[in-house]
């Protein structure tokens, strides 16, 4: 079992999301973590996929997505040819007296402060799964009051797009009219 | 170009462009707008008794002719019922298009009357499915669903319209063309796999053909026939790929699987090569998976790639339509032949007198009585391979499948994948409306007929003239076959006591068809040639047999293939074969 991440352009059409997490679930795939979101181009979403699976099962969790009519590419992004990153929000206990602690670690991490009052600090932090389990190690000893995370999203580094390359306007003639036969 | 219309004519003129000529459904409220212009079309429509029997008459139709089957219903158990022959066609990969109607969108999610979520329900097995709630999309909608359903790998598609959108005001217009940037069925193989596959077929001393349901789907008979014929391999038709091959020609070893042939079954389990042609290794035909056909490399044809190596691996995958396919195979093979092959003769000598050995066979009952066996070999013999044979689940259509003689394509219908009982008379009347013109007879067991027969009132009504056998046995067969070798003959809840009640006969009258009864053995030809003479009305015919016949061969669900079984408890002298 291995993890990957799949970065998979779709349709931004209703539905798009229960036809892909149904999949994962009938076909008894394990899902890490899941993201959506717009992209540069209006009509199509990015979903980026996190999976534990063997690799023989990659290639048909692939196939699978494929056959979705709205799934329009699946690509798989490996760790070192991709920009990959996580969104922390935590709330942790901090009063003025451990605040120079706290604020020693955050920079340690690149993370920020977005909310205090007198009991509480909420920081923000980016990054991939080890720097983001690594921050909340080191935060534990001040305690976690709640936090929010978010799926991993991930980019293919380099200046090529995953959409330049995939986008045909492929468009396929109708009958014009009366006994349209779409048989082979 | 465009004209002004209801979105509900504006759904039936996009049915008769995309060349719908039939279509079978019942109204209800969600959809009841769309049936008045179906009123005034040039499509027919015939009214059923039951969406079930909508859907599995729509995958009869498609079946037969190989043209999309279209079924029409309303919202919430209209839809609901359809949900058992949408599965069926997806699992058999029947081009299919459901037409549904949905509450008004203002409704839609606050559980209104006859409300259910039809696409969310159907996502796992259509194809693909939509929610139209504008009526400017119809067109493009149905555009989409007829090429969706009947491209690559065939399957059915649901277009779900709320009834505001079949009653607004809206331009028809006719899309000229479709984009579909996510749907992009791989047609042509690609010409290396096509080199790769040749080169094993050189290399093999024993391969097998392998074929399945896709060679039916892709009209590739011709083509197979041809390529089986130069490689000169025993051919082992599937369940759903019977017809594809002659079961008359010396090559053909019967179909393979949990009651398949001695023949078939170890013709896959000996070879060095199986040649996959739409086949997808279901586990009825490889027994326990890690145990079959351990020696073969696998060459795997099919339209869908994600069936490519998802049970078995393939070590030359070859993704395309199989009629594109075995045609560019034939003249790669001859090239690699013209270089040399191997000698396949010790192969074909040991595979011939297997077969030989262990035909296809059953006993007759000590008491006398009817042999369900012998009144299905019968009807075969006596109505021809020319005629169209649909079954339902269970030991009548495992029987269907042995002991009917295909010589054609798209002449045996069943529910293959899903297994579904009361597939028969539904699916026999689509055929007959398909197919007019030819014989069409259910062979249907007298719980399956039970499960679906209402549909007789609807082919009484509109000139379907079908003829159905029912294989009664009083008993859910199949099961009770379960219950006699791995539950200790325990026969809970499978005694139907049909011999008793409904009286089929009755029964048949009552619904506008004539009903006939025969219990004797020497009474079977005379009926069935007098059920064939009667065409202007559907046959019923009661055939009353010995309830403990039983299926064989058989491997047992979860074991290998090894340990098929030619009767109880006795399995074939392996050590008498030099394989």
């Amino acid at each position: 079992m291995s993890t990957h991440t799949l970065s998979v352009l779709v349709e931004n059409s209703p539905g798009v999301l229960a036809r892909v997490a149904g999949l994962f679930s009938r076909r008894a795939y394990n899902i890490d973590s899941l993201a959506v979101g717009p992209t540069e181009n209006p009509d199509i979403s990015r979903m980026t996929i996190v999976i534990n699976v063997e690799s023989h099962s990659l290639e048909q969790v692939i196939r699978q997505l494929d056959k979705l009519v709205n799934v329009i590419h699946i690509a798989e992004l490996k760790l070192e040819e991709s920009v990959q990153a996580e969104l922390l929000l935590v709330k942790i206990s901090a009063t003025s007296k451990n605040k120079f602690d706290v604020d020693a670690v955050l920079e340690t991490y690149g993370a920020s402060i977005v909310d205090e009052d007198s009991e509480s600090l909420t920081v923000e932090a980016t990054g991939d799964a080890a720097k983001i389990s690594d921050l909340l190690s080191a935060l534990e000893r001040f305690g976690i009051r709640e936090l929010a995370q978010s799926g991993l999203v991930a980019i293919e580094r380099g200046s090529s797009s995953l959409a330049d390359r995939t986008l045909s306007t492929q468009s396929i003639p109708t009958a014009d009219s009366g006994q349209a036969d779409y048989q082979n | 170009m465009s004209k002004k219309m209801s979105g509900a004519k504006s759904l039936v003129q996009s049915l008769e462009h995309a060349g719908v000529d039939v279509m079978f459904g019942i109204p209800g409220g969600a959809i009841l707008p769309a049936y008045d212009p179906i009123f005034d079309s040039s499509i027919r429509h015939i009214l059923v008794r039951h969406e079930q029997g909508a859907g599995h008459a729509a995958t009869g139709y498609a079946q037969v002719t190989g043209r999309v089957g279209v079924c029409i219903a309303t919202s919430g158990p209209g839809a609901t019922n359809l949900v058992t022959p949408l599965a069926d066609a997806a699992m058999d990969s029947v081009p299919l298009v459901a037409i549904t109607g949905q509450v008004p969108s203002a409704a839609i999610g606050t559980d209104a009357f006859q409300e259910a979520d039809i696409r969310g329900i159907t996502m796992p097995f259509t194809k693909h499915n939509y929610l139209i709630t504008d009526p400017q999309e119809i067109p493009r909608a149905i555009a989409e669903a007829f090429y969706i359903a009947s491209s690559g790998r065939p399957g059915p598609v649901l277009v779900d319209i709320a009834k505001d959108a079949l009653q607004k005001e809206t331009d028809f217009n006719w899309p000229q063309h479709l984009s579909l940037p996510g749907y992009r069925p791989q047609v042509e193989p690609e010409n290396q796999a096509i080199k790769d596959a040749a080169a094993l077929i050189a290399q093999s001393a024993k391969p097998v053909f392998y074929v399945g349901g896709g060679v039916i789907k892709a009209n590739a008979s011709k083509e197979l026939m041809q390529l089986a014929e130069l490689v000169g391999a025993p051919v082992v038709t599937t369940l759903m790929a019977l017809g594809s091959f002659p079961d008359s020609h010396p090559q053909h070893y019967g179909m393979p699987g949990m009651h398949g042939t001695v023949g078939a079954v170890t013709a896959l389990q000996k070879a060095d090569l199986l040649i996959t042609l739409g086949a997808r290794f279901d586990d009825r035909v490889t027994g326990k998976l890690s145990t079959f056909a351990v020696n073969a490399k696998v060459i795997h044809a099919d339209i869908d790639p994600a069936e490519i190596g998802k049970n078995r691996f393939a070590d030359v995958p070859v993704v395309g339509d199989l009629k594109h396919t075995i045609a560019a195979l034939i003249p790669a093979v001859k090239e690699e032949f013209a270089k040399g092959r191997a000698d396949l003769s010790p192969w074909l000598t040991a595979m011939n007198k297997l077969r030989a050995t262990y035909p296809l066979g059953y006993d007759l009952p000590k008491d006398g009585s009817l042999s369900p066996q012998y009144v299905i070999e019968r009807i075969s013999a006596l109505t021809g391979p020319e005629a169209i044979y649909v079954a339902g689940v269970g030991q009548h259509q495992m029987w269907a499948a042995q002991f009917v003689k295909y010589e054609n394509p798209r002449t045996w219908l069943n529910s293959g994948g899903l297994g579904t009982m009361g597939y028969a008379v539904p699916a026999a009347m689509g055929a007959k409306v398909g197919a007019p013109d030819t014989t069409v007879w259910a062979i249907d067991g007298d719980g399956c007929f039970q499960m679906t027969n209402q549909e007789l009132v609807t082919c009484a009504l509109n000139n379907i003239p079908i003829k159905v056998a029912i294989i009664n046995n009083e008993s859910l067969g199949m099961v009770r076959q379960w219950q006699t070798l791995f539950y200790e003959g325990r026969y809970s809840n499978t005694n139907l006591e049909s011999k008793r009640v409904p009286d089929f006969v009755k029964l048949a009258d009552a619904m506008g068809c004539v009903g006939l009864t025969c219990e004797r053995p020497e009474d079977v030809d005379a009926i069935i040639k007098q059920a064939n003479s009667i065409n202007d009305q559907p046959v019923v015919v009661d055939f009353r047999v010995f309830r403990d016949a039983m299926v064989w061969p058989m491997v047992a669900a979860g074991t290998s293939n090894d340990d098929i079984k030619i009767a109880r408890e006795m399995a074939p002298d392996w050590d008498s074969q030099e394989l």
